[in-house]
């Protein structure tokens, strides 16, 4: 009699038949993980030059002398596996904030820890100075080190020991803090000779042509600590997003998951940020789109984000090295030419 | 729909200053016949071209980008191409002012308070040239500049029997990437004084066929185009680091240039300033290329 009843659309707490929702998640995750797995094996197929396949996998060759394996192990299959994380890492951010901040127009950038991590690699880029440690290289150090202080001083200035986040106080504080470190990128340019201006503002485009697996695997211990953190969230985040009071009700240790939700989402952003330059509306577009696909049960959503992110990305870069090629197309141009219009499209078809 | 309000304001401005300046604007045009005794110079390479040529002593001021040459330390600073100051500029009363053909509202401005610009284009090896003749006939120093001008062909045509016959290496002339990594990399395309410069110093251009001063090829293109040597040109010369350039192309092993060593990293502003220092970078990218030629 109860089965039905309207509060269990909401709420994950409610009691619901377990085998049909166990059911119908694998299916969902099986759908998405195969469209990112497709997506994964036949970008790096394709690009500005045709190869051999069989002289890029014959080990009898040389690879110093296999053009056709260097083409793609090294242009390639890098920027593949660099967008399929940078992409997860983004949409998951983007589904996290949004809830944690409860506003659906929160991007993993709205606290300002990517206009903290553009600022370092803008100091580098502009300025000189600093050093590679271990797999990264300069930029990439300088950019994590900014949206590393960057997400500590929105988090002390929004929490009080002990106490319950306030999100209107973390989104004013972060919104702020993201235009006062925008304003200093402005003016760090503004100071450069124009030459250096370009390159700056190349990086802020984006970019995932990383030349090799080293700055991927400076970033996956920080992208591996987020997704556990990521992990422990979507329980709570359900009853989150609806209110604070209402989670603490049903048992959520509110002031934990908020801790959890912004270091993991802050780690993840920060990491993406540092492989790739800030590329944007994945962050916002991807946990909409994938929302009105599965749901709002961050259980799915999650998840079914991290897979899409991954595919989306991976699609957009193959368009932004092939579309106009020999010259790239930046990547972010591209998520924003393909992504807003599809997503507009769904929100009318669906609204 | 924000710029109009703005430039209202400065044409505000400018009456102002008209009014203030006009006795020493309206003396203009007649002083324009003769050479200029106040040059107020913004962009870097005609600054070393106006001292080169013996014009020095008649620069008031020059761009907050000027390092060269030492004399400039102590000349007053007025903005550079994206800042000009151009109130400062105007109360140094210049009866020569050296822009960028791009600074076209600039431009407008000294038109209209009367005072001689010399504008600047940046392009390939002859318009440098050409710029050390226009810059020598407009300060009165045509003669200067005739000696810097034969001077520096000479050390070109010096230079080019040097390399000339020698097989031309298919080069990758690299503007500028981030320290460490292939990434945001900037080479010459076929135009320009760099291109100029690499193909006269006996180097054959792998973006000859790409009809831009620069171009951002992707990894996948590098290791497409095959250079056999690449030179990169860091205006910081701390920054021409031969441990950091191996590090950086060490990926693309089948690259001809990374496999037989032949990455030369160069330092120095004069590497890419189109003055009269290009002989010198003529020389350090022939040398790159061909150091058996230089024994």
């Amino acid at each position: 009699m109860n089965s039905s009843h309207p509060a269990a659309v909401a709420t994950a707490a409610a009691p619901v038949p377990a085998r049909p929702l166990r059911a119908r998640f694998a299916a969902t995750m099986l759908a998405f993980a195969a469209l990112a797995i497709v997506v994964c094996i036949l970008a790096p197929l394709v690009g500005t030059t045709t190869i051999s396949f069989s002289r890029a996998f014959d080990r009898s060759i040389p690879f110093q002398d296999n053009v056709d394996a260097q083409i793609f192990f090294v242009a390639r299959l890098p920027r593949v596996v660099a967008g399929a994380l940078v992409g997860a890492a983004l949409a998951v951010a983007g589904v996290v904030f949004q809830a944690l901040l409860r506003n659906p127009l929160a991007t993993p950038f709205t606290l300002g820890v990517s206009a903290g991590a553009s600022l370092g690699a803008m100091t580098v880029i502009i300025f000189g100075g600093f050093t590679a440690v271990g797999p990264w290289s300069p930029v990439p150090v300088a950019s994590l080190l900014g949206a590393g202080a960057a997400s500590a001083l929105v988090y002390l200035l929004a929490t009080s020991p002990g106490r319950v986040m306030s999100t209107t106080v973390l989104l004013l504080a972060g919104v702020t803090l993201n235009a006062f470190l925008s304003a200093l990128i402005l003016f760090a340019q503004y100071l450069a000779d124009f030459a250096e201006v370009y390159r700056a503002a190349r990086w802020l485009m984006g970019d995932l042509d990383v030349g090799g697996f080293d700055s991927i695997l400076g970033a996956l211990p920080l992208l591996i600590a987020s997704f556990v953190g990521f992990a422990t969230l979507p329980s709570s985040l359900n009853l989150l997003s609806v209110g604070a009071d209402l989670a603490a009700s049903r048992g959520v240790d509110v002031a934990r998951t908020q801790q959890w939700a912004f270091v993991s989402a802050s780690l993840a952003t920060g990491a993406a940020v540092a492989v790739a330059g800030p590329i944007g509306f994945i962050g916002i577009i991807v946990p909409h789109l994938v929302r009105l696909l599965v749901g709002a049960d961050h259980r799915v959503l999650l998840p079914a984000s991290a897979l899409f992110g991954a595919a989306f990305l991976v699609l957009c870069d193959l368009g932004a090295r092939t579309l106009l090629a020999p010259v790239e197309i930046p990547v972010g141009v591209v998520t924003a030419l393909i992504g807003g219009p599809f997503f507009l499209w769904l929100l009318v078809r669906h609204a | 729909m924000a710029a109009r309000p703005s430039r209202l304001i400065a044409t505000l401005g400018w009456v102002l200053a008209l009014a203030v300046l006009s006795g020493a604007a309206r003396s203009a045009p007649a002083q324009s016949a003769q050479p200029a005794s106040r040059i107020v110079s913004l962009v870097p390479a005609v600054t070393e071209i106006l001292f080169a040529v013996g014009a020095g002593a008649q620069v008031v001021a020059v761009s907050s980008f000027d390092k060269f040459p030492p004399a400039v330390e102590k000349l007053t600073r007025v903005g550079a191409l994206l800042n000009p100051d151009t109130e400062r500029i105007l109360s140094l009363r210049p009866n020569l002012v050296i822009v960028y053909g791009s600074q076209a509202d600039l431009l407008a401005q000294f038109k209209q308070a009367g005072i001689p610009v010399f504008v600047y284009r940046h392009g390939g090896l002859s318009d440098t040239l050409d710029s050390i003749t226009a810059v020598g006939t407009a300060t009165g120093h045509a003669a200067g500049a005739a000696t810097v001008v034969a001077g520096l062909r000479t050390r070109l045509d010096t230079l080019r029997r040097r390399v000339a016959g020698r097989p031309k290496p298919r080069t990758l002339l690299v503007l500028s990437r981030e320290p460490g990594t292939l990434r945001g990399l900037y080479a010459s395309g076929g135009i320009g004084f760099l291109h100029d410069l690499l193909e006269l110093a006996g180097g054959s251009n792998v973006f000859a066929d790409v009809r831009e001063e620069s171009v951002q090829p992707s990894q996948e293109t590098l290791l497409t185009r095959r250079p056999d040597v690449v030179v990169e040109l860091h205006p910081r010369p701390e920054m021409a680091d031969i441990a950091d350039a191996r590090r950086a192309w060490s990926p693309l092993v089948s690259v001809p240039a990374v496999r037989f060593n032949r990455v030369h990293p160069l330092g120095g502003a004069y590497l890419v300033t189109a003055g009269p220092r290009l002989g010198g970078a003529a020389e350090a990218i022939g040398r790159a290329l061909h150091p058996e030629a230089f024994k």
